[in-house]
């Protein structure tokens, strides 16, 4: 939300600075980042069956996207449409055009969405939970779409999802978020095989596995998700991690951990060692040993960015 | 969607029978049922010390004494085929629609409406045009500042507009603008064909006075509308398309907001239409309202019968056009009312669609919609 400027005006607080081919977008205009707003950079959102106006065709809505940013005639544009509605996979592209939003089914309108986003060749891609309100079989047709579409405009695409499955399939790079702040950054296969994160280590353990007899319980991270209001002193993850004694004093609570440098193009926040941590992530990934986790009353909320680069 | 407004039109006519029927048995039913014969009726029209012989006259006359299935008959008769009728020694026959002959004035009903119908017209339609922008424009914009100075003020003042009586806020303006500050002086009816300049200029108060209400209502209304649209997703998306807030807007936040609120003014108009009772007598308007109170005060049975019905009319036939206007706007109902038209796909999912919109429309056609329009109407005269 922050990348495209529609976080909520006020009471919103942005650090650091968001740099989309060299230009900051943080302290750029808001005018001009209305004017990148779908021709540098497009998103697509979570829930494809409101994000469509049902009073309008898809078409129109489409052509409306181009039209903003690009000085052509009604009838170009009606066939760039036609034409970014096969693209994506749609029947018919040239009749259904015309259609409205409540004739399509929620995979088509995600699409349409995709139709959309695509309009205008944006550098960036942005989806964010593509395929939460759609079912399996679709959320696979979808993410195949999307990896194919990445190849064929070279868009850069970053997914925002819960959905570690995704990302072990079709992500190059991975940015783990807790609380709004990064804690782990890395290629998918150091996150994956190297986890250095307490955080990434429940998200990984809280998985079934294929290759481990099935447990009684999935084991989910202790604790809560904190309110992102009220975000805990020192390190966020403190409260719910399980290894503060093994960093010794007060440091978890009253200081913020640096992202650092664990191995190449591979950084994470958190001030245990790297010995210990190894260590700790070589018994974990040792199925049987460990103990029942604590029980938690809701499902582990796990935020999980990850970036794939053209 | 022809069946539906053909449909449509049917159960409007239907609806203006059984309107018919409840005012006709308020007006000659309940009296009898009351106890009174029909000499007691015919009696209030001849006169201080009536004659015998004169009440008979008048009884035949009016064709009180006849049953009541009878004068209902020679009623509805009337009104689709035209009648003819005993005045005095002479024949004489009311062209349709006939509504009979004032009890009063002895002259037909019918072009007594229709002279005081334009006055009426006048007044609604031009308040009508000034609510309709005004109060949408203030909507519009004070969901846009939301919680700013210009919101707290225009919806302060749209709060004393809804709860002013008209009679209140036309007197003082008339006191102001009429009286005081003479801008608007001698406001009086002049009809559009004879002096348009004149005819615009008296109406200007009667119009802004009545206006002022409805802007307020609908300012009130278009706010609430705003604010829910303009948190919708696709709203959202229309942003990230980089469209500039204006069409965002105009195109995505308002259209969706309009809707409902062209339900509400559709029936606004018709309800008007049949004479805002309030504003006509508190500026002297010679329409539709001032006859109704005139009709009522005389007991004039014709009169009021005619009136009633004019009124339902326009209100039935409103609310008609909102729902075929409905159908034109979104095409959400469009497609329910149309299922099969442009795919082979008449499949559940449309069928249910389908379904839910008959019941939606099923439930404005008959008699719980003549109900409601008539205690709506009877609410609104109370207001306007």
């Amino acid at each position: 939300m922050a990348i495209m400027g529609l976080h909520r005006g006020s009471g919103t607080e942005i650090t650091g600075e968001i740099r989309l081919d060299g230009e900051d977008l943080v302290t750029a205009g808001p005018e001009r980042v209305r004017r990148l707003r779908g021709s540098a950079m497009a998103m697509i959102f979570q829930d494809p069956l409101s994000s469509l106006n049902p009073y309008h065709t898809v078409g129109a809505q489409i052509i409306e996207a181009y039209r903003v940013h690009n000085k052509v005639s009604r009838q170009v544009a009606r066939k760039r449409a036609v034409d970014l509605l096969g693209r994506v996979g749609i029947p018919q592209a040239a009749t259904r055009v015309d259609d409205y939003p409540h004739q399509f089914s929620g995979g088509m309108r995600q699409r349409v969405m995709i139709a959309m986003a695509l309009s205008c060749d944006p550098g960036l891609l942005i989806a964010d939970e593509p395929t939460t309100a759609l079912d399996v079989t679709v959320q696979a047709q979808i993410l195949d779409l999307i990896v194919d579409l990445q190849a064929e405009f070279g868009s850069a695409v970053i997914i925002i999802t819960h959905d570690l499955g995704v990302i072990a399939e079709i992500a190059d790079e991975v940015l783990v978020m807790y609380a709004g702040r990064a804690v782990e950054i890395g290629t998918a296969t150091d996150v994956f095989r190297q986890p250095g994160h307490p955080y990434a280590w429940g998200l990984l353990d809280s998985m079934p596995r294929l290759n481990v007899a099935r447990l009684d319980r999935l084991r989910p991270i202790p604790g809560t998700p904190p309110s992102l209001i009220n975000v805990p002193s020192g390190c966020p993850f403190h409260p719910r991690c399980a290894y503060p004694a093994q960093v010794g004093g007060d440091r978890c609570r009253t200081e913020v951990p640096a992202l650092l440098e664990i191995g190449p193009g591979h950084r994470t926040a958190c001030h245990l060692t790297v010995a210990k941590r190894q260590e700790i992530w070589a018994r974990l990934a040792q199925p049987e040993s460990e103990p029942d986790a604590p029980e938690s009353t809701e499902e582990a909320a796990a935020e999980v960015t990850e970036v794939e680069a053209p | 969607m022809i069946s539906f407004i053909i449909r449509r039109l049917v159960s409007t006519v239907f609806l203006l029978v059984v309107v018919s029927m409840i005012t006709f048995a308020i007006f000659f039913l309940i009296p009898r049922l009351a106890g009174q014969n029909s000499a007691e009726l015919a009696a209030q029209y001849v006169g201080r010390n009536p004659t015998h012989s004169a009440i008979v006259q008048m009884e035949a006359k009016l064709g009180l004494n006849e049953p009541l299935q009878v004068q209902y008959w020679h009623f509805l008769s009337g009104i689709v085929a035209g009648a003819h009728y005993n005045v005095g020694p002479s024949q004489t026959y009311c062209p349709p629609p006939c509504f009979g002959y004032s009890f009063r004035s002895q002259q037909p009903v019918w072009p007594q409406l229709m002279s005081a119908l334009p006055v009426t017209l006048s007044l609604a339609v031009g308040a009508a045009v000034l609510w309709l922008i005004g109060g949408v424009s203030i909507g519009v914009l004070s969901a846009l500042r939301r919680g700013s100075l210009f919101d707290r003020f225009s919806m302060g003042v749209a709060l004393a507009g809804v709860s002013l009586p008209i009679f209140f806020t036309g007197l003082i303006s008339l006191e102001l603008f009429s009286y005081k500050w003479p801008l608007f002086p001698n406001v009086q009816y002049v009809s559009i064909a004879s002096n348009p300049a004149l005819w615009a200029r008296n109406l200007v108060l009667p119009w802004v006075t009545l206006a002022f209400l409805y802007a307020a209502l609908y300012a009130r209304l278009t706010r609430a509308g705003m604010l829910e649209t303009m948190g919708e997703d696709f709203v959202r998306t229309a942003r990230a398309k980089g469209l500039p807030e204006r069409t965002v807007v105009m195109r995505h936040g308002l259209r969706a907001a309009l809707t409902p609120i062209l339900t509400i003014f559709g029936m606004d108009l018709g309800l008007l239409l049949g004479g805002a009772v309030l504003t006509e007598t508190t500026f002297s308007l010679p329409g539709l309202g001032q006859f109704t109170i005139l009709a009522i005060q005389n007991q004039d049975f014709p009169e009021i019968m005619g009136v009633v019905l004019l009124a339902a009319f326009f209100i039935v036939v409103a609310n008609a056009l909102v729902d075929i206007l409905y159908a034109v706007v979104d095409p959400r109902v469009r497609a329910a009312l149309w299922p099969c038209l442009r795919y082979a796909t008449c499949g559940s999912g449309s069928r249910r669609t389908t379904a839910s919109s008959r019941r939606w429309t099923g439930s404005r056609s008959t008699l719980t919609a003549a109900v409601r329009s008539a205690s709506s109407a009877s609410q609104a005269r109370a207001r306007v």
